[in-house]
């Protein structure tokens, strides 16, 4: 039994019933085709995290979303600056409690070098309905290059506990056409 | 030596138990059962207020409620949970004394002293942090002080476990290996100490961090070195609950393992292979490259799986074949027909095996897929497969042991026995009915640790689909089913432990019943005759639900937006 001592002092040498062998092939098998998928996906698949990030002073990531900002906004939304920035280029979204800021407005099938950074305590970009999780840090800024492939307006929750603000953390993100 | 040492002899297994070793596995077992139903009152506050239509707490209580659930259920119930088993496998099964009782008593101050001090810190209010504490994000000193005291405690009691290994090896109480139980225990403490080591690395620089002497600490390197304490824990709980499994398999059924070389090194694999599964937290975070995520998942992970897939095997397969053994023979499943689905010790056990393989198993690879995880990161999807697997796996199956224990160890006769039979069924399918809402909400995008999914005061409105309230409610009623189940359990041992029949010291308890000819199942499983489709059908039946879940997880990544 289980509880007792091995009933054969020398178990080690018992050999494996065929179907345990079976399914430990099985298993293991599985695990390598696992494992090859996540490499297969880099090549053929099309959502992959680039995994390009820098370290960064807050003050320094402000100071180049502000420069975005005052170049491209094209509107203001309670009390958000709207900036429609041109394909292609260089986009930053602050998360600080509790806001993303700014409001960004893409355009459909372009793609954006996304800059994430924190200002002050971690927060969790969720971008719904599409469902992109990503963690936000301060002190590191994450580059994601994103092509929005259908147009409206997307909702950015954050997800990650950041204080009792933390459920009225949202931000948004058009795509227009 | 040994003949100082005070020594009762169970009257149903012959052995020779210390009683002071019996005194510290009482004391921790009612510490555990304690703290699970204070945090498991916890857990029913935060899912209530999670249940859009009662939307029960205000933010800041919920935050605070969420912190004490995590802590008090993930940690100070299991762990002391854990140390009864500790104690169990090593001085009980092993015939032997205990090694330093004193030293045993004095990790239980500790972590009891932790586990306070951590609790009033919490419910002072300032410390809603969760049980990650991320930083920078600062609770008070007391609330890390509470943690680390907790852990030395509990690094304490692995001591004395290896201790007492060593002692029974040298006095010679036991014949030949140690029982698969106790390896399985053996593995879950050597686990326990590079956990414990790197819990400390890391939260005894943010207590200091947090007292003012230090003045930053990497919120990457904090993640990066709390999961390794993080994730290794939930592999010390695997391993308590496999052998947990195994040991409820044997005293049910007389179970022998089909094979002791399989099992063995399937617990060895959680030890050689889960060092760098804290990598799976970090799929999402900046500054790691995809070679190391893939290497420290995969690597780390799929070998560790591999070992929970067989035994996932080899625990039904040893059922199924002492069950055919006792002549229980016809079709496929006449064996599992007729075991015994009355005794809350085999029900409890069998549904931590099935729920923990198909909700939190599966789920919990298909979210650590370097990818994949872009689509689950903190959403209410974490909470699900981890509720599948330390709820509906390791809470449930300590549930499912404490019906032996109780008899065996406090020497009481169990009391609201009808009540016993339903608990395991009541707790297993509401605890299995929050992960999978919890888990269906989190793929429509809800957010996890979160006070208000209609973001009502945000100023830019945002509307989660329909469904994920839906998903919210139903997980509410399910949540109420869990806290049910959790209420009936502590009524039970509290009652029982306080108010049962005291059996007499060479009495054998009468429930839960042991087949009458348990004891018969002794030379089964030579390895050419072993016959056990019905396990086979079941695990094949599993590896269906695996295989296509998995893929369909690909299918859903792949309708995001092309990110590179
Ligand atoms: C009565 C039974 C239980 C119910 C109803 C319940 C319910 C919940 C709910 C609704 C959440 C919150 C999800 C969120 O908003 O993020 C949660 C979180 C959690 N639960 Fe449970 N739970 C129960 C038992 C347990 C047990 C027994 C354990 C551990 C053994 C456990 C471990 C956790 C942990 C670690 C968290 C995460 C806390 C955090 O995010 O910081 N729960 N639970
Ligand atoms: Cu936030
Ligand atoms: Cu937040």
């Amino acid at each position: 039994m289980a509880i007792t001592p091995p009933s054969e002092r020398i178990w080690w040498r018992q050999p494996i019933a065929r179907i345990e062998l079976i399914w430990i092939i099985i298993a293991f098998t599985w695990g390598l085709i696992m494992f090859f998928m996540m490499i297969y996906w880099h090549g053929a698949g099309e959502q992959n995290l680039s995994n390009e990030a820098y370290q960064i002073k807050p003050q320094v990531f402000a100071k180049h979303a502000q420069d975005m900002i005052d170049e491209y906004q094209v509107r203001e939304e309670s009390g958000f600056p709207v900036v429609h920035p041109p394909p292609g280029s260089d986009v930053y979204l602050i998360a600080r409690l509790w806001q993303w800021w700014p409001i960004l407005e893409l355009e459909k099938d372009q793609s954006y070098r996304l800059h994430l950074s924190s200002m002050d305590w971690q927060h969790g970009f969720s971008l719904q309905p599409v469902n992109i999780n990503v963690q936000v840090h301060p002190g590191y800024e994450m580059v994601i290059t994103v092509r929005p492939d259908r147009a409206g307006e997307f909702g950015v929750v954050c997800n990650e506990f950041c204080g009792i603000g933390h459920h009225m953390m949202v931000g948004k993100i058009y795509v227009v056409e | 030596m040994s003949s100082l040492i005070d020594f009762r002899t169970c009257p149903t297994t012959g052995l020779k138990v210390d009683r002071a070793a019996e005194k510290l596995i009482k004391a921790n077992a009612v510490a555990a059962v304690v703290f699970l139903a204070i945090g498991g009152l916890f857990g029913l506050l935060v899912a209530l207020t999670r249940w859009p239509a009662v939307h029960f707490l205000p933010a800041d209580m919920f935050y605070l409620a969420l912190t004490a659930h995590g802590l008090d259920v993930l940690l100070v119930w299991i762990i002391f949970f854990e140390m009864a088993v500790l104690y169990f496998a090593s001085a009980i099964l092993l015939n032997s004394r205990l090694a330093g009782p004193k030293w045993a008593w004095t990790g239980f101050g500790l972590m009891l002293s932790g586990a306070l001090i951590t609790n009033v810190a919490v419910l002072q209010g300032q410390s809603s942090v969760m049980f990650t504490s991320y930083v920078p994000m600062m609770a008070e000193p007391p609330f890390y002080l509470g943690i680390i005291l907790f852990a030395v405690g509990a690094l304490i009691g692995c001591g004395v476990f290896f201790g007492t290994l060593v002692v029974a090896k040298r006095e010679k109480t036991y014949e030949g290996s140690v029982p698969l139980v106790t390896f399985g225990a053996l593995t879950a403490a050597i686990i326990a100490v590079f956990t414990i080591a790197s819990g400390a690395i890391i939260l005894i620089p943010t207590l200091l961090w947090s007292l003012g002497l230090v003045s930053h600490i990497d919120p990457i390197i904090y993640k990066t070195i709390w999961w390794a304490m993080g994730h290794s824990s939930q592999q010390i709980n695997v391993s308590a609950h496999v052998a947990v499994w195994y040991a409820i398999a044997a005293m049910v059924f007389g179970a022998k393992p089909l094979s002791e070389k399989v099992s063995r090194t399937a617990f060895l694999m959680y030890i050689l292979f889960l060092q760098l599964a804290s990598a799976h937290h970090m799929l999402v975070e900046p500054g790691f490259s995809s070679e190391w995520k893939i290497f420290n998942t995969s690597y780390a992970m799929y070998l560790a799986v591999l070992g929970s897939m067989v035994h996932g095997m080899t625990v039904p397969g040893s059922i199924e074949a002492a069950q055919r053994a006792r002549g229980l023979t016809k079709g496929m499943f006449e064996w599992l027909r007729k075991a015994p689905w009355g005794n809350p010790a085999f029900a409890g056990m069998f549904m931590s095996l099935v729920f923990f393989g198909f909700i939190g198993g599966i789920s919990g690879v298909v979210m650590g897929t370097e990818q994949i995880n872009l689509i689950m990161h903190n959403t209410l999807y974490v909470p699900g497969h981890f509720h599948g697997t330390v709820v509906a796996g390791t809470t449930l199956a300590f549930m499912a042991i404490t019906y032996i224990l109780v008899p065996l160890i406090f020497r009481r006769e169990l009391v609201l026995r009808k009540l016993a039979t339903w608990q395991p069924y009541v707790f297993g399918i509401g605890v299995a009915g929050i992960s999978v809402f919890m888990m269906g909400a989190g793929t429509l995008g809800v957010a996890r640790r979160h006070w208000d999914m209609t973001f009502a005061d945000a100023i830019l409105p945002f509307d989660y689909p329909s469904a994920a309230f839906l998903m919210m409610g139903l997980n509410g009623i399910f949540a109420v089913m869990a806290a049910l189940g959790g209420l009936m359990y502590v009524v039970i041992v509290v009652g029982s432990v306080f108010f049962g029949r005291k059996l007499a010291e060479d009495e054998k308890p009468s429930y839960p019943e042991v087949p009458p000819d348990s004891a018969a199942v002794g030379h089964y499983g030579s390895s050419e005759s072993l016959k056990i489709p019905g396990t086979a059908f079941l695990v094949g039946i599993f590896f269906v639900a695996f295989v296509l879940y998995y893929f369909v997880n690909w299918k859903y990544l792949s309708e995001i937006w092309p990110l590179s």
